[in-house]
Formats: C-alpha cells, structure tokens, sequence
C-alpha cells in the first residue's frame, strides 16, 4: 500500500513539474503531447498455430502501412513523429495473452494492442486493458461479450463477431429460400455461440433448424463423415448444411461434404467463419458455390485493390479482412491521436466515440459510443466455380452488400462503459 | 436400417486407420519394448509427402501409396540403428522421450518449411465418385481405404502365421526374452520390425491425404486414441490392436450418428472403454501378462 501511495505522489509530482514548469513537450498542439515522445503499437496475436496464416506476422505489415499513410497524409503537421511496433505470441492462450498483454503495456511502453484472436485470449487482454486504462482494438476475435457484458471504456471491437456472421449467412442464406438447416458446430465456446446466433438468425428469417450436431473439439481424428452421412437422412431434408468449423477442420469437413456429393443430393453448403487463406488452402474447387460472410474482400472495388497491391508487394499474399482491418485501426488510432493532439487514452477514446467513418476498411463505418462496436458494411461472399477464377486469390463474388446497419446488432443492454 | 448399415461401414473406414497405426505401434511395441511416440507424426509425414510428391515431384497419389511407406520404413530403419537402440538398454522412459521429441521436431520442420495452413490434396480420379452399394451410396475412396487396411491386415497376419519370419518376429515380439534363450537371433530382426512398423503408420497417412486435412498437426491428436486402441487390444498383442482399432472406429461413428450431445462421448469413450477394459482385464483384451522374466 505505502508503495502505491508514493508511486501516486511520484506520478503526480512528475505531472506537476512537466505541466507547470515550462518544460513540457514543444508539440504545438493543446492536451499535452505524447508519452514518451512517441507512439507504440502492440500488435499480439498467433504468429505460428492455426490462425498465423489470416493475420499473425503479416498484421505487423498492415500496422507499418498505416504508419506510412499517416506520415504522408499530415507530413510536418503530424502530432506523432516517431512510431514504434512491438509483438508478441499468445498461442491463442488466455494465460500467455493476459501475461504478454501486461508486458506490452507496461515495459515496451505499448501505447494501443492490437489484433488478438481466439476469443478467451481476446476477453483477457479487454480486462488488461481496462486495468492498464490503455487502448486495445480487437481485431481477429469473434465474441459478441467483447462489446457485451466484457465491454469497457478502452476496448474497441472492430471487424467482425458472431452476431454479424450468422446474421449475414443465416439470414441471407434463408431468405434466399433455403429454408431448412442443419448445423455442425465444435463443441467449445466458439461453436456453441455460433450454433446459438445463426439458429437465431435462420429462425428469425422464417427458417427452420431440422438438424444440430455437436462435433467434438478438437475433433482428434479429423472426420465428420457421421455428419455428413446424417444430413441427407434428415426429414425434412436440409436445404443447407452450416458449418461453424475454423481452421484444419474447416478443411477437412469441406474435403468430406464434397467426398460424399452432398451438393448433388441437393444439400448446399454455408460456412460460419471462413477467411481468403482458408479458401486458397482449400482451392476454390473445393468450396465453389460456398456463401458466407465476408467484413472486407480484397478484390471489391479499386480503393481496395489498389492497397491489396501494395500490401502483397510487403507481404506476398492478398491480405485477408484481418490484415486490412489491423490497418484501419492503427490508421484511425492515429487519426485520433492527431485530433486530440496526445496519446493520453481518456482523450483518444474521446475522440473515437461516435466517430463516423469512411476508410479502407470501414465503408459507412461509426465507432459506437454506447457499446464500443465498430460498425460497417458486411458483405454476402459466394466462392467462384474454378473456371470463374481468373487470378490468384480472386477467388469469391460478392452477393450483396449488407449495411452497417443491418449488419450488426444494436448496442446491448448488458455492457456498461466504464 | 440402411442408415445403421452406412454408419457401420463408416465406423468401418474410420476404425481403419486406427487398426493401421495401431498395427504398426504394437509390432514395433511387441518387438522393442518401445513406445513410438513419433508415430502419429511419421502418419503425418506420410500424408504431407504424398503432398509434396504430387506437387513438387508430380508423382500421382497411387506412386505415393508405395513410395511413401517404402521411404518412410527405411527412415525408420536408420532412426532405430542411429539413436533407438543406443537408448534400448537403458529405462524406457528415454526412449520415450526420444520419440517425444522427435515428434516435436517433425512437426515443426513441416510447419516451418509448408506453414501451418492445411494442404490441398485430391482422391484420384479414379475413386472420386460414389459407389453404389445396394442399399446406400458411399465414396469410392473410402471403400478403397477398407479394402486396402484390410488387406494389409490380413497380409501382415499371413506373414506372422504362415512364414518362417513371421513366426520368428512372433515369438521375438511375445516372449523375446524367452526366444533369446532358445537362440533365435531376436536382434536381427529389431531394425527390420521397427521400420516395418513405420512404414505402416507411413501408409495410413497417404491414405489420410485425400479425405483429411494435410496439415503438420494431423498426427498430434490422433496418437494419443490410438495408444488408447493399443491398450485396449492389449499391448504388444498385434490381433489385438487390429481388432480394437476397427471396433473403437465403429462404436465411435454409431455415438456420434446419435445425436448433438453424444459428440464429447464419442471422444471420451475410447478412454472410458480403456478404463474398463483394464479394469477387467489388465493386459487389455487380447494382451498376456508379462511372463516373470
């Protein structure tokens, strides 16, 4: 206790003499400049398991190109002068997360974190960030608790979650007149809240869930053909098999529905979660005719194409929606830091909320007050037959826009900014 | 009851794979006295080299079914003269470890050369279709993989019972101390066994390729259920692997063709049947307990 109160009056004395003494940073801006002169991103996320592919390393690239933008974009006029990038693994562990999360902040002097998939990991780092009174933007993390009963006031949910997959598949896909369901989900958290909104959706929309299975998690022999062998068997017989599956079982789901001609017996295929790098794994062939939910598509109009290029040229892949919406929150992180003239986070927070936004990656986009959601367009994706791929990585139409609006649920009554 | 006879025959694919592993592990078992942990890595070497031949070499998913086991068996040979038998007279824990760590190592040699994504790899054309079985349809390939395990099961017991090696390796693998002192030169056959065995676990990986995903940690989960098999078949009991292999696969599709909340059973029942099994019979199904020395 006695360490904290003199660590307090530390701080305070330190403050006291920067403000009032006339030694204060020479930024011309009002609000008192950066700490430590500078800003530091803390991008922490799976640099080398299941999800390294969709954003891990090449998160860094996106985070270095926003850097680049802000310096052209305000030049002598920037606030922030000097950037720096620290990262770190959490393995998808909520454990390593809440340690390496702590780090960041506190010993490589990490201004904002960013990124973070896995959802438990996600939900640490949000407590840290509350802790710390530092900014965290999350990313790659799918959970609706992120802006629901775990929101706070320096966490920002930005691509994408649940609600907004199962509200894009599952409403579109039924509304389409693909009435009847069946849904295979993985039995662990992200699954069952999966299983959960896109039974909602699918129901919502006049639809019909004739068939739900859990499959184990992780599935140790990578096979679902049980599921799949069950699916045409199903009175009434499903019109669409959905699937929460990520990653490898993703891959070997697809591999079997496809092996066992389910799209023959007139079984079609939506898929919860599915990212660029899952379908350049899978080749289009495997999933063509696949609908699902897209935050962001590389190959959607010439603004995006145009950084697609440059981010392959850093890179040497097309990024997915995870890489361009890292890059849209540092970008925005910084435009916020450049308004209110400091990294100070009641200030940067006070400049994102209810911001609307139009960038990269965020087309019609607002930073929610209520509930800290980033909302913006979604969009309906369908994987191309083979002979429609006319390049690498162009491997999927977009259906249909889905407004912010419509694309995400209004701010919930469980989260209490604080 | 048609849908009784698909998940059955299912079962039947699934527990092939198991009963191929598992054979492979109980020979090596039964001959070395060690426990192969490496073998679910060899099994994804197996599929991930069927990758890269196809890709990188342009050898066809029917040259990998030969190439691979062969390869494999003869890095198996190497392995077990190299560092195996160095550790064979010391506690059974080091080469535990050995093989541990080996598994470490292979996995992340793939991953760091082909990344952890999953691979792409298609059935031959050949076998891409469904096959009409009467009362149901099923895909060709995996009527391909029965017929194959199955084969290779029965060979392997043709060469047990009906050859002069075979009856070597079985009395080496069952009694080998006993067999040392009737003067069979049971050492001979160590190296041959060991890499035989990998050569198996090489052989279900290719077959793997096509309908599982390719990636470096396909082996990771599965080798732990196939230990499991092996316990419960009786270790170092080669019919006994086979048989609880093919029966796990099945009582494990009929489980899961239940329903939603059976899922976490049919994972965890392989564990529950080994729990009872050696409750009941502690040298598993098939197994003897070990004669006093």
């Amino acid at each position: 206790m006695r360490t904290k109160a003199l660590f307090v009056m530390f701080c305070s004395t330190t403050l006291l003499v920067t403000a009032c003494g006339g030694g204060g940073p020479q930024s011309t801006a009002a609000g008192g400049g950066l700490s430590d002169g500078k800003v530091v991103f803390g991008v922490l996320n799976d640099q080398s398991g299941a999800y390294s592919q969709l954003s891990g390393k090449n998160s860094i690239k996106a985070v270095e190109l926003a850097i680049a933008d802000y310096q052209e974009k305000y030049g002598d006029k920037a606030v922030v002068k000097e950037f720096g990038v620290e990262t770190a693994d959490h393995q998808n562990k909520p454990d390593v997360a809440n340690a390496k999360a702590a780090e960041l902040y506190d010993r490589k002097a990490v201004d904002v974190i960013l990124d973070v998939p896995t959802s438990s990991a996600a939900l640490k780092v949000a407590d840290v960030a509350k802790e710390k009174k530092k900014l965290y933007f999350n990313i790659s993390a799918a959970t609706t608790d992120l802006t629901g009963k775990s929101c706070n006031k320096y966490t920002f949910h930005y691509a994408y979650d649940t609600y907004m997959l199962a509200n894009g598949t599952g409403r579109n896909t039924t509304e389409e007149g693909k009435k009847n369901w069946y849904i295979v989900y993985p039995d662990y958290a992200f699954g069952q809240d999966m299983e959960k909104s896109f039974s909602a959706a699918v129901e919502a929309a006049g639809g019909k869930i004739v068939g739900r299975d859990a499959a184990p998690f992780p599935n140790t022999s990578g096979d679902f053909s049980t599921y799949l062998l069950k699916a045409p068997t199903l009175t009434p017989k499903p019109d669409v098999l959905g699937t929460m599956q990520a990653g490898a079982e993703l891959v070997a789901l697809v591999k079997q529905y496809n092996e066992f001609k389910l799209r023959d017996k007139g079984v079609g295929l939506a898929v919860g979660l599915m990212f660029l790098t899952d379908i350049h794994s899978l080749t289009p062939a495997a999933l063509a005719g696949t609908t699902y939910t897209d935050a962001w598509y590389w190959n959607y109009d010439l603004t995006n194409r145009t950084f697609a290029d440059r981010f392959q040229k850093a890179a040497g892949v097309r990024p997915t929606f995870a890489h361009a919406a890292n890059y849209s929150a540092a970008l925005q992180y910084l435009e916020a830091v450049q308004a209110a003239g400091t990294d100070g986070s009641d200030a940067v927070v006070k400049q994102l909320e209810g911001k609307t936004v139009n960038d990269l990656f965020l087309r019609n986009g607002k930073i929610r007050a209520e509930d800290h959601r980033v909302v913006h367009d979604a969009y309906l994706a369908q994987v191309k037959a083979p002979a429609e791929v006319a390049e690498e990585w162009d491997y999927v139409k977009i259906l249909r826009t889905i407004p912010a609006a419509e694309a995400f649920r209004t701010p919930s009554p469980d989260c209490h900014l604080s | 009851m048609v849908n009784f006879l698909q998940h059955t025959f299912n079962g039947l694919v699934g527990g092939a794979f198991l009963a191929l592993l598992a054979l492979g592990l109980a020979v090596i078992f039964g001959m070395l006295r060690v426990v192969n942990f490496a073998h679910g890595a060899i099994y994804m070497l197996g599929a991930f080299g069927a990758y890269v031949l196809l890709t990188e070499v342009g050898l066809s998913f029917w040259w990998a079914l030969v190439v691979m086991p062969g390869v494999l068996a003869l890095f198996g040979m190497a392995l077990e003269r190299l560092v195996v038998a160095r550790l064979a007279r010391l506690d059974p824990l080091y080469n535990f470890l050995l093989t541990f760590g080996l598994t470490l190592i292979l996995q992340d040699a793939v991953k760091s050369r082909y990344g952890v994504q999953s691979s792409p790899y298609d059935a031959p054309e050949i076998l891409s279709g469904t096959l009409d079985l009467g009362a149901f349809d099923f895909p060709a390939y995996r009527v391909f993989v029965l017929f194959m395990a199955i084969a290779v099961c029965v060979g392997v017991w043709w060469l047990l019972s009906r050859t002069r090696v075979g009856m070597v390796v079985r009395a080496a693998t069952e009694r080998p101390e006993l067999s040392t002192a009737l003067g069979i030169d049971v050492g001979r056959w160590v190296t041959p066994v060991f890499g035989f065995g990998i050569g198996l676990a090489g052989l279900a990986g290719v077959l793997a390729a096509p309908i599982r995903a390719v990636n470096p940690l396909m082996g990771a989960d599965l080798i732990i259920v196939v230990f499991a098999v092996v316990v419960i078949g009786g270790l170092g009991s080669i019919f006994g692997s086979v048989a609880a292999g093919f029966a796990i696969g099945l009582v494990q599709a009929w489980v899961q063709a239940l329903g939603e909340h059976w899922a976490l059973l049919s994972q965890v029942l392989v564990f529950l049947v080994m729990a009872g099994v050696l409750l009941w019979r502690p040298a598993g199904l098939f197994g003897r307990e070990e004669a006093p020395a």
